[in-house]
């Protein structure tokens, strides 16, 4: 996973509420078994028309958009299914930092998960976002995690929140399994005391399925 | 002791160690895998040279690929069949327990799951599936999870975790004839809205909860997510044992005794907080049909479509236009007599045997319209078996629909099953998103026995005329 300090690009808005992972990567691209090369397929309807072809009026297929590392959207960004493909096809495209009044949980989660960092501010804040990107080559935003802070292209700064053992995985761009490993004999143990406690729980025969 | 909920309950009994920033190392006891979420973790525990820590604690199927058609004959899509193979050499590297897709026991993995007492009370239940909340049904803290957090339960046995609020959901009130746990859970969605429950676990109670069958609390828990909560819980009940005793998975005979004495314990406590209750009576619910492109948009069979223009908030004025647009809308006129195309019975949501009954009650005896195409998939091979037995089959066949082998189909139309630009279907699922059954497609979700009259009438109907 790639790391995440500071990130100056350029921001595309999407100001629409409830933008669901059918919408981010519809469910016939996930016929993959990789988890590169779904970018071309973001937004699919948005971007292109029943031929295929680009349609032109869509934000991310207009200059500078194209290279646009940051979307800014409204509320419950992500809601619906918990593929992961949402954000391997927003990361393919170059989006590292979705900035929304709220998202869906497991998106949230899928995210950081990717090295696409999620910041939740205000409607009102989120709104001023959206009329920074109408800049053209000047809708830049940068994101400085380490700092917490978002610098808009007027120089002025906003602070956001975020989860503290989440930015530093994202600072560090390391992967939780690791992390988790490292505690390995509090889960054996756990598992232990529970066959104890409740031996009853069986485990899943592949013979019964068979059957 | 501080009174808890069964929240509470399932999240305390399952930390393994708490970290200091209140994150916690959550123990997992069952892991659901299928084709489609899967296998970029197995690919990443293979380049990382790691193993499953517990392969007796999964359980794989294929589901939401396969071809509800003949399954003698090899599967026509390349990446579909490529995705299948990748899943039947995945699980034979690392030992996965597995239900072939030649099996009679394949089906939908939250249909699979309980029908073979691998779900049960007091556990934790994972999937890289949104729709994992199905299990909640059972009094279990079930979520679905991202392929990130299937390959660190691979890995580790357990997910890392912060504990969610808990909403209080009382159902009550009696349902009248032709009203179905469908129309409840959709009438409840259509109170709290897609984000109502974001952040927050769902507890359903109340007398209409206590009434409802396994199925029927499976299909409410299943919908939990549509509501943005991760997870749906009831409280395990006799019901509940009821549904799980002599199951091939369960803990059989002086095992089963024991484990109902835990499984009694886990109902919330009274007095038990929580962080925002919720009341809703029933008794005036009519049969719930969505007309909009989100699972909130939704109005009983006898209301109007309404009119944007009335929503203060601009932006929503817009998202709403939009989709009267997509879904090819008149504001004010009637919901029902709205003209379909296609009819859908099946999906996580209801494709059990009580709701093909409810479906197959309805079209006894009658024939659906000449212009609707018209598909039964059935949750699981055993599911089929049961309703072939019971002569159910014959009743869909007859009135002129297609009796298909068990999968997810056109819930999210992944197979060949889809519908065509521009076509509108009432269906069983549990999303109406743009696209989701196939480019342009229109969906009205709706309940097993509205999908029925539906069919028969060739358009939106309301089901107390037909029964």
């Amino acid at each position: 996973m790639d790391k995440f300090d500071i990130l100056t690009a350029i921001a595309a808005p999407l100001p629409e509420e409830n933008i669901d992972t059918d919408k981010i990567i519809p469910a016939r691209f996930l016929k993959t078994t990789k988890r590169s090369g779904l970018g071309k397929s973001a937004f699919y309807s948005w971007r292109y028309d029943e031929n295929g072809k680009e349609r032109e009026e869509f934000v991310l297929n207009r200059e500078p958009y194209r290279q646009a590392e940051i979307l800014v959207t409204y509320e419950n960004f992500g809601c619906g299914s918990s593929r992961e493909h949402a954000p391997w096809a927003l990361l393919d495209f170059g989006i590292r930092c979705v900035i929304a009044p709220s998202f869906a949980d497991i998106f949230f989660n899928n995210s950081f998960k990717n090295g696409i960092l999620p910041i939740r501010l205000p409607r009102e804040i989120c709104e001023q976002l959206v009329e920074d990107t109408k800049m053209g080559a000047n809708a830049k935003l940068t994101i400085n995690l380490e700092k917490q802070e978002i610098i808009r292209p007027n120089g002025e700064k906003i602070s956001f929140e975020v989860d503290p053992l989440r930015r530093q995985l994202l600072l560090d761009g390391l992967d939780d399994i690791g992390q988790t490993l490292q505690h390995v004999k509090s889960i054996d143990d756990f598992e232990e005391k529970r066959k104890q406690n409740q031996p009853w729980y069986p485990k899943v025969s592949a013979e019964k399925l068979s059957s | 002791m501080k009174a808890r909920t069964l929240f509470d309950k399932l999240w305390d009994s399952h930390v393994v160690e708490q970290l200091p920033d209140g994150t916690a190392i959550l123990y997992i006891d069952r892991h659901l895998i299928h084709e489609v979420t899967s296998p970029q973790a197995f690919e990443g525990l293979r380049m990382a040279g790691r193993k499953i820590h517990n392969p007796e604690a999964m359980m794989a199927v294929i589901d939401h690929n396969v071809p509800t058609t003949d399954r003698s004959k090899p599967i026509e899509e390349d990446d579909s069949r490529q995705q299948i193979e990748a899943l039947e050499h995945n699980v034979k590297e690392f030992g996965v327990p597995f239900i072939p897709l030649q099996s009679d026991k394949q089906g939908i993995i939250h249909v699979v799951g309980p029908e073979e007492g691998i779900t049960l009370p007091g556990m934790t239940i994972v999937c890289g599936d949104s729709h994992t909340s199905t299990h909640g049904a059972f009094g279990a803290l079930a979520f679905g999870i991202g392929t990130s957090e299937v390959e660190h339960v691979m890995a580790t046995q357990t997910l890392l975790q912060k504990p969610a609020k808990n909403l209080k959901i009382e159902i009550n009130g009696t349902l009248r004839p032709g009203m179905s746990a469908k129309d409840v859970v959709l009438a409840v969605i259509g109170h709290i809205g897609t984000a109502g429950g974001t952040g927050h676990v769902i507890e359903f109670t109340g007398s209409v909860i206590r009434n409802l069958d396994m199925a029927g609390r499976m299909t409410v828990c299943n919908m939990a997510i549509e509501g943005g909560a991760r997870s749906g819980l009831i409280a395990p009940d006799e019901v509940t044992f009821e549904y799980i005793k002599g199951r091939p998975n369960a803990p059989q005979g002086a095992d089963f005794d024991a484990a109902v004495g835990y499984w009694k314990s886990l109902a919330s406590d009274e007095g038990a907080h929580y962080d925002k209750v919720i009341t809703i009576n029933v008794d005036n619910l009519e049969p719930m049909v969505t007309w909009g492109t989100s699972p909130e948009d939704v109005l009983p069979i006898t209301g109007n479509i309404p009119d944007p223009a009335l929503l203060k908030d601009e932006s929503q004025r817009l998202r709403k236009q939009r989709m009267l647009d997509y879904m090819d809308l008149k504001i004010g006129t009637p919901i029902a007599g709205t003209k379909i195309d296609a009819v859908f019975i099946g999906s996580c949501t209801n494709s059990r045997l009580e709701d093909l009954r409810a479906a197959a009650h309805v079209l006894k005896g009658k024939k659906i319209a000449n212009h609707v195409w018209a598909l039964v998939v059935p949750g699981s091979g055993v599911i089929k078996k049961q309703a072939e037995a019971e002569g159910l089959d014959k009743i869909f066949i007859d009135a002129g629909f297609e009796w298909r082998e068990a999968g997810c189909s056109m819930c999210l139309a992944m197979n060949p099953d889809r519908l065509k630009p521009g076509q509108r279907c009432a269906s069983t699922s549990n999303r109406n998103f743009e696209d989701r059954q196939g480019p342009g497609g229109r969906t009205h979700l709706v309940s097993p026995a509205m999908a029925a009259a539906a069919a028969v009438k060739g358009e939106l109907t309301d089901v107390r005329e037909m029964i």
